[in-house]
């Protein structure tokens, strides 16, 4: 490959509120910059997860270089970097962000801007991103593009009076947007003579070629051979083949230099080693210091998950490790359970992280999981003067021996159209938030300001906040800190013997509540069994509240007739088919499902 | 209990009545004259060019159902019996009988079933309430039942079942209770009681209208309360208990229902109707069409018993019957000892109280047999699901 102008490179990446059109505007670049005809196109090409593309989001942050022929008659390279668009990968964002030179800003035009779309800009401006606007979804009967430009005027301050107007969907005005990219966005600098300096905004496991790290050079060259070394974490590898990205292929280089968006691999074993936002540099010739940024990534979400098949035990190991390969922020460590035998105390970045751990568990390993309730790290202060980190409430001390603990609180930014301003108050009221302020955007919509105990976000928040705004709230969070607050841990009994796998911290004056629903909802899920079944929920050993299953009396076939033999012997199996999917806790079965259903609490949904 | 071989049933399936009732799920609806003949006649087909399959063997029972096999022309009972007489073994003293409907029978075709063969009758009562029976969609009403009654002892019938349902939809104890003390109250009292709950079966009105919320089903205290008081009223008044809903006199159990418990061989004719022959069970497809165009062509869902099967259906069937499972006939047929297979499991469900041991060993008595005791009997599906591995 001939040396390529610096000033004919553009990288960039293209930031939105999730459903207003990221993906289908990534799409039509890559088509309509001819690397690849219609017909090659699957649609959606950068998500190639197939979870991905089923829930429409982008989970890993991937990359797709194209060439683009522009009006001056000039031949660009177009480095698209798309990023991850959920709170959950919000540091993962920030390093692809760091790896571009400016950002398409994608707003529907009936919509405007939510939550996510200024958190999103925010970040961008912090990088110092050149960003310019366009508008999506121009064609919709509701859009009313004056309307948005304005309010992206007013509230974010960018220029929007030339934003394209487009529909990516139906492929209008996308040469405008492919003409704003060369002008608007800056060409890289840096120079290739400067010692290594490259970013890696991603990594990927391949079985073959080890890791393959995603990075933008921003100085100096590397190329097959380099002696290479991450200085955060140390490692350090021989470059064995450089390349960068076709769309869903990669294609090796010879070399990849300053302003450049490439991968690089170098037989490494394992994603830990190349960490987002790690700085790779050349080991015999290194760089002064690290590009700024980096931050060790930790897990905010925890649960307990268990194969439903004790047995399965080692495949759920495997496969955890398997995912850990091209996860660096899955934390797992194995614990034991009472109820639910061996299994994993298992660490996400968020709720969505841990689904999509969970799906992918089930789909691609064929595993059938228990999963424990969610729950965050907490810090429990002993009397002793030792801190610890709670991740299990099973590990609780002893309450004599807890001088207080706190919990994570996230400030929340929540965006609202004006009638759902009181149901959304109340929500945050019930969840414990606490009103920082409010600000009108327009006319008839907010931003709401509160901070928000985690623990009470993690798991039916962002239903909840869909659910009484009727679709119309979007929600943006990002840690705080940490705050003392009076928590206890609820405990269920059933059948008198407490099951480890059902407590949960909870702040004091929620407990009696979300024990009673917690004692209703197992009643309903526990089947009738020969004897009478008290559920209890306890805090420091107190009842606070009880429902009795009753005993089963009457369980016959009473009509059965020669046909129907072999309908009843199917009758007969599926009852025993349903035995298998219990736990066995004393002499009491308990349905796997009844471990989730802690979480489905909210009854109001 | 035997363990007998080379017998075997015959079920003949006339899936023919006035009127579907609302809960029923059997395969059966009302037909014109010129349906009913065609599957009439298909059927005696059936009958003739089956028999060399099954030469060989005695039949010991013949049972007629449906449907309401007395909603069709008498002189087709005749016929069909006529045809089993010609092509099979009908053993002397066979137990031969009909399902009848009060509404669908005349001293005249009672003499006609009579003279046929038949020797037992079933008949349909369901409940001795007329307000029960208009909500169950039946066609009759007490004063028909009486009618049918007495035709049928006038005819000469000595062995007559009569089917009753319990926990009805707003069906109280007492009026269950009513219903039966009306039956045993007969002269002669009737041979044979069928009791059982009504069960609301997908895809029949009950159902339906049980989804609307348009009937609310008998509670579970009182269709406990009327199904207990059923057991102890009956057995008061002289009838045994002797499978999980039938109660007989003496000498009286249905010898053809017991056979499907202990798993003797049966042959169903007609559409829907399912066989058990030398451990491969199969049954007939229930369309009506390709029936009549080729009885012999619609055998289906085949299914060739492995030894656990066998085994399963052994224990499931056999505990049905208040006797039990013979531990004998277990090892005989299996040449395997019960508790060798089954050990954890009845020691677990004898431990509950479920299960039971009774009778004695050899050479005193016949050997063990392995029963349900009262609770076990309520609870029959949780003990019956414990011996499908």
């Amino acid at each position: 490959m001939p040396s390529i102008d610096q000033s004919r490179i553009r990288n960039f990446c293209i930031i939105a509120h999730i459903d207003h059109g990221k993906s289908t505007l990534a799409d039509r670049i890559i088509e309509q910059t001819g690397l690849l005809t219609s017909r090659e196109m699957q649609a959606q090409v950068l998500d190639n997860m197939d979870l991905e593309r089923e829930r429409g989001i982008t989970i890993k942050a991937q990359a797709v270089r194209t060439v683009y022929r522009a009006r001056d008659g000039q031949e660009y390279i177009f480095n698209l970097i798309d990023t991850p668009g959920h709170v959950d990968f919000n540091y993962e964002v920030s390093r692809s962000l760091a790896a571009c030179d400016g950002a398409i800003l994608v707003v529907d035009a009936a919509q405007g801007i939510e939550a996510q779309t200024l958190a999103n800009v925010y970040l961008a401006l912090e990088h110092d991103l050149e960003v310019f606007p366009v508008i999506n979804k121009i064609d919709l009967p509701s859009a009313q593009p004056q309307r948005v430009i304005e309010e992206i005027e007013d509230v974010i301050g960018l220029e929007a009076q030339d934003a394209p107007l487009i529909s990516a969907k139906n492929g209008i005005n996308i040469d405008q947007v492919l003409e704003c990219i060369v002008k608007k966005i800056p060409a890289p600098s840096g120079s290739p003579d400067n010692p290594l300096q490259a970013l890696i905004f991603d990594s990927l496991y391949d079985s073959y070629k080890g890791v393959i790290v995603f990075c933008r050079i921003m100085e100096g060259t590397v190329r097959k051979g380099t002696q290479i070394r991450m200085m955060a974490t140390g490692a350090k590898a021989e470059v064995v083949e450089v390349g960068y990205f076709g769309a869903g292929q990669f294609i090796p280089c010879q070399e990849l230099s300053a302003g450049m968006v490439g991968y690089l691999t170098a037989s490494i074993k394992n994603v830990k080693d190349t960490a987002v936002g790690d700085t790779v540099t050349d080991d015999r010739r290194p760089c002064e210091k690290p590009l700024p940024g980096y931050k060790k990534v930790n897990s905010m979400v925890f649960c307990g998950m268990y194969p439903a098949d004790g047995a399965k035990y080692p495949d759920l190991r495997d496969a955890l490790e398997k995912l850990q390969l091209n996860d660096a922020s899955l934390r797992y460590e194995p614990e034991t359970s009472v109820a639910l035998g061996f299994g994993f105390r298992c660490g996400f970045l968020g709720l969505l992280h841990l689904e999509i751990i969970q799906e992918r568990l089930e789909r691609e390993y064929g595993l059938d999981l228990v999963t424990t309730a969610p729950g965050v790290i907490y810090k429990v202060h002993r009397t002793s003067g030792e801190v610890m980190d709670l991740t299990n409430p099973s590990n609780l001390p002893d309450p004599t021996e807890i001088a207080c603990m706190e919990e994570p609180i996230v400030s929340a930014q929540i965006m609202v159209t004006s009638e759902f301003i009181g149901p959304i108050m109340e929500l945050c009221q019930e969840r414990r938030g606490r009103y920082l302020g409010m600000e009108y955007i327009e006319e008839n919509r907010a931003l709401l300001r509160y901070e928000l105990p985690l623990n009470e976000i993690i798991y039916d928040f962002f239903d909840a906040l869909k659910s009484r705004s009727r679709g119309y709230a979007s929600f943006d969070y990002d840690l705080k800190g940490y705050e003392e607050s009076r928590l206890v841990k609820l405990d269920i009994l059933i059948n008198h013997e407490e099951v480890d796998a059902l407590s949960f911290i909870v702040h004091a004056d929620s407990a009696y509540d979300r024990g009673r629903r917690m004692c209703e909802k197992l009643k309903d899920e526990i089947p009738r069994h020969l004897f009478e079944i008290p559920i209890q929920a306890a805090v420091n050993g107190k009842i606070i509240a009880r429902e009795t299953v009753k005993a089963m009396r009457k369980d016959v076939l009473a009509k059965c007739y020669g046909g129907d033999i072999t309908r009843k012997k199917k009758l007969l199996e599926k009852q025993k088919e349903g035995k298998k999917r219990m736990r066995q806790i004393g002499s009491v079965e308990v349905p796997q499902k009844a471990f989730m259903s802690v979480l489905k609490l909210d009854d109001r949904k | 209990m035997d363990c007998e071989e080379k017998l075997m049933e015959i079920y003949l399936h006339i899936p023919f009545c006035v009127r579907k009732c609302l809960y029923c799920d059997f395969l059966s609806g009302p037909a014109d004259k010129k349906t009913q003949e065609a599957y009439l006649g298909a059927l005696l087909g059936e009958l003739s060019g089956r028999s060399g399959e099954y030469a060989g063997r005695k039949v010991c029972s013949v049972f007629i159902g449906g449907g309401t096999p007395s909603a069709v022309d008498a002189v087709w009972i005749r016929r069909l019996m006529e045809a089993v007489r010609a092509f099979y073994a009908l053993q002397e003293g066979a137990e031969v009988t009909l399902e009848v409907n009060p509404g669908t029978v005349t001293g005249e075709s009672l003499a006609l079933y009579a003279g046929a063969g038949i020797n037992r009758l079933s008949i349909g009562l369901q409940s001795a309430w007329d307000s029960e029976l208009a909500l169950l969609g039946r066609i009759h009403d007490r004063a028909r039942f009486e009618e049918t009654y007495r035709l049928a002892r006038e005819a000469g019938f000595s062995n007559i079942n009569v089917d009753l349902m319990s926990a009805l939809p707003g069906q109280s104890p007492e009026s269950w209770r009513g219903t039966l003390r009306y039956v045993t109250g007969l002269t002669p009292p009737p041979e044979h009681i069928s009791a059982y709950s009504l069960i609301l079966e997908e895809g029949t009105p009950f159902y339906e209208m049980y989804r609307r919320g348009e009937l609310e089903p008998a509670d579970e205290d009182t269709d406990r309360e009327m199904y207990e008081f059923t057991g102890a009223y009956l057995e008061a008044q002289g009838y045994r208990r002797y499978e999980i809903s039938n109660y007989a006199r003496e000498g009286f159990c249905c010898r053809h229902n017991v056979g499907y418990w202990i798993r003797r061989d049966y042959a169903g004719f007609g559409i829907g109707a399912a066989s058990l022959i030398s451990n491969v069970r199969f049954s007939n497809g229930r369309d009506l069409e390709a029936y009549c165009r080729d009885p012999l062509g619609v055998r289906e869902q085949v299914q060739r018993l492995s030894q656990k099967d066998q085994r399963e259906e052994f224990m499931f069937l056999g505990l049905r019957l208040t006797e039990g499972v013979s531990e004998r006939c277990f090892a005989a047929q299996f040449g395997r000892e019960l508790e060798a297979v089954y050990g954890d499991v009845i020691e677990k469900f004898v431990g509950e109280g479920l299960l039971e041991w009774s009778g004695e060993e050899p050479p005193g008595g016949g050997g063990r047999f392995l029963r349900l005791t009262a609770r076990g009997l309520d609870l029959s599906n949780y003990v019956m699901a414990g011996f499908l591995r």
